[in-house]
């Protein structure tokens, strides 16, 4: 049983993980600029979310409100006034430029929040649990779980049913001639980074619940990131939601045979996906 | 003369070092049909390219109803009016047909022209609309890419190449549904290898040869002589 649980437990913390990996999967699959600076925009989403909460008193996810579009609109505003000029044939300067913003990022949140671990209050949200066939579910990590499904499933509806999403992929398929049918790529990237900011939004405030956080705690979560997108495969947004799920399986699992283990076998698990399927398990499947 | 829907004055491009156009002048009347003749890269492409916003020009080099948009992006041209059938078809390969197609009309442009008026030209492309644009023929995929310029109804469409790596038989019918798209009261201007075609259609041509004009006349005038020694730049 103690094993079923961890089995559980790991598929719920995936959602978490899947939420980190769906905007940068979104960006890349789009305009294929890899972020390094995710991981510092859900800690600075974490952050705006613990700054709205003690200005407004409201519940962390009633903040979100607040949260998601201000995170949306800095995407919107990041991508047309710096990103934009990176993009090109080479794959170095939006690299190095995101790394930069990274720093900038890390630092700016010191400057403001100081090192000092915080964390987002949610009340009785945080401890409340229920009782599943034996297992005791956490509230917070099956909503987190649903949040997932729900955002990757309106992202993969939206990408398939509707105009936005289908200028997405004329644009992914080919800047040029989609820019013939009146789109203009600029603004499609922002749009873009819009939504892969307000999914940020949503991964960093229920970050800020779940854990206690710091200005430097981006790196890692750019690192599961990373890993639940190459894991699911590049483009397959349901594949990115397996990703984080396995991650976090791994993981659990891992902590379960041995507490120093958890992170280590999720890294493990990572290194031989990507050595049996390089191209991830669900590799980009169209329609 | 009434003013001209699109000239082109002195009209000049270049990739890199190599320079593709030297001053092309050239000009199209509302509802006219223009030919672009010439041999391989004399700089036909290049033209349209730069009339579709694909290469940024100086702006007074490309006049469209008396405004200089020859320093426009691309975006903003076909938000004008003028729509370009790219050489290669180069449709989007994760869309679909139908995709394709309304992807052509998001300009939401007032006209004749819809996803109904498309399939009813092209019937084989109602039939095939839920398919991924890949799985068509050559030729399906050149009605894909014409009924995609047309949902945007453009006033000016520029066709590059269509009949390029098509079977004879599909070629004849593709040209058979030209005048039918064109009588629709727009203008358009034509890029072909095969002269015999390109005149059989249009109201004037021109022919470059090295990034210049080398000969401009009415389709029905010009002779094989002329058209030879423009070509090849011999008697």
């Amino acid at each position: 049983m103690d094993w079923v649980n961890a089995i559980v437990q790991g598929t719920l913390l995936g959602g978490l993980y899947a939420l980190f990996a769906a905007g940068l999967s979104l960006i890349f699959g789009v305009m294929r600029l890899v972020n390094i600076a995710h991981g510092d925009l859900i800690v600075l989403a974490a952050y705006l979310g613990l700054t709205v909460v003690a200005a407004t008193g409201w519940h962390p996810l009633l903040a979100l409100v607040i949260v998601v579009p201000v995170m949306g609109a800095l995407g919107y505003a990041l991508q047309r006034g710096v990103l934009n000029q990176t993009l090109g044939d080479d794959l170095l300067p939006p690299l190095l430029v995101t790394f930069g913003l990274s720093v900038i990022i890390q630092n700016a949140l010191l400057e403001g929040y100081t090192a000092d671990p915080q964390k987002i209050s949610a009340g009785a949200l945080e401890t409340a649990s229920f009782q599943v066939a034996g297992l005791s579910l956490g509230v917070l990590p099956v909503l987190t779980f649903a949040m997932a499904v729900a955002v990757i499933g309106g992202l993969q509806w939206m990408f398939y049913h509707t105009a936005l999403g289908r200028a997405f992929r004329a644009v992914s398929d080919n800047q040029e001639i989609a820019q013939l049918m009146g789109l203009n790529r600029r603004h499609v990237f922002g749009l873009a980074m819009a939504l892969s900011l307000g999914v940020v939004a949503i991964a960093g405030v229920l970050l800020g619940i779940r854990t206690s956080f710091d200005p430097s705690a981006g790196g890692a979560r750019l690192i599961f990131g990373f890993e639940a997108v190459i894991i699911g495969g590049l483009g397959n947004l349901w594949g990115t939601l397996a990703g984080g799920v396995i991650l976090g399986v791994a993981q659990t699992l891992g902590a379960k045979i041995d507490p120093g283990w958890q992170l280590l076998a999720g890294h493990i698990a990572f290194l031989i996906v990507l050595a049996v399927r390089p191209n991830g398990l669900f590799p980009r499947v169209s329609g | 003369m009434a003013e001209p829907l699109l000239s082109l004055n002195g009209l000049t491009a270049r990739y890199g070092d190599f320079q593709a156009l030297y001053g092309v002048d050239m000009h199209l009347a509302e509802g006219e049909v223009l030919a672009i003749i010439g041999a391989n890269g004399a700089g036909k492409t290049t033209l349209m390219r730069s009339v579709s916003g694909l290469i940024g020009n100086a702006a007074e080099q490309v006049m469209y109803r008396g405004a200089a948009i020859g320093a426009l992006r691309a975006d903003q041209v076909a938000g004008l009016g003028i729509a370009l059938v790219p050489e290669g078809r180069q449709l989007f390969p994760s869309l679909s047909v139908e995709e394709n197609l309304l992807i052509g009309g998001r300009a939401r442009r007032r006209g004749p022209w819809s996803l109904g008026a498309v399939f009813d030209l092209f019937p084989i492309l109602e039939e095939r609309r839920a398919v991924p644009s890949t799985a068509l023929s050559g030729g399906q995929q050149q009605m894909v890419a014409i009924g995609r310029a047309l949902m945007a109804n453009p006033d000016l469409i520029l066709f590059d190449e269509i009949s390029l790596g098509l079977a004879p038989v599909i070629i004849r019918s593709i040209y058979d549904a030209l005048p039918g798209i064109i009588g629709e009261g727009m203008s358009a201007v034509i890029v072909e290898q095969d002269i015999t075609k390109a005149l059989s259609v249009s109201d004037r041509v021109y022919c470059l040869q090295e990034g210049r004009v080398s000969l401009e006349g009415a389709s029905r005038d010009v002779s094989r002589a002329e058209i030879s020694q423009a070509y090849f730049g011999v008697a």
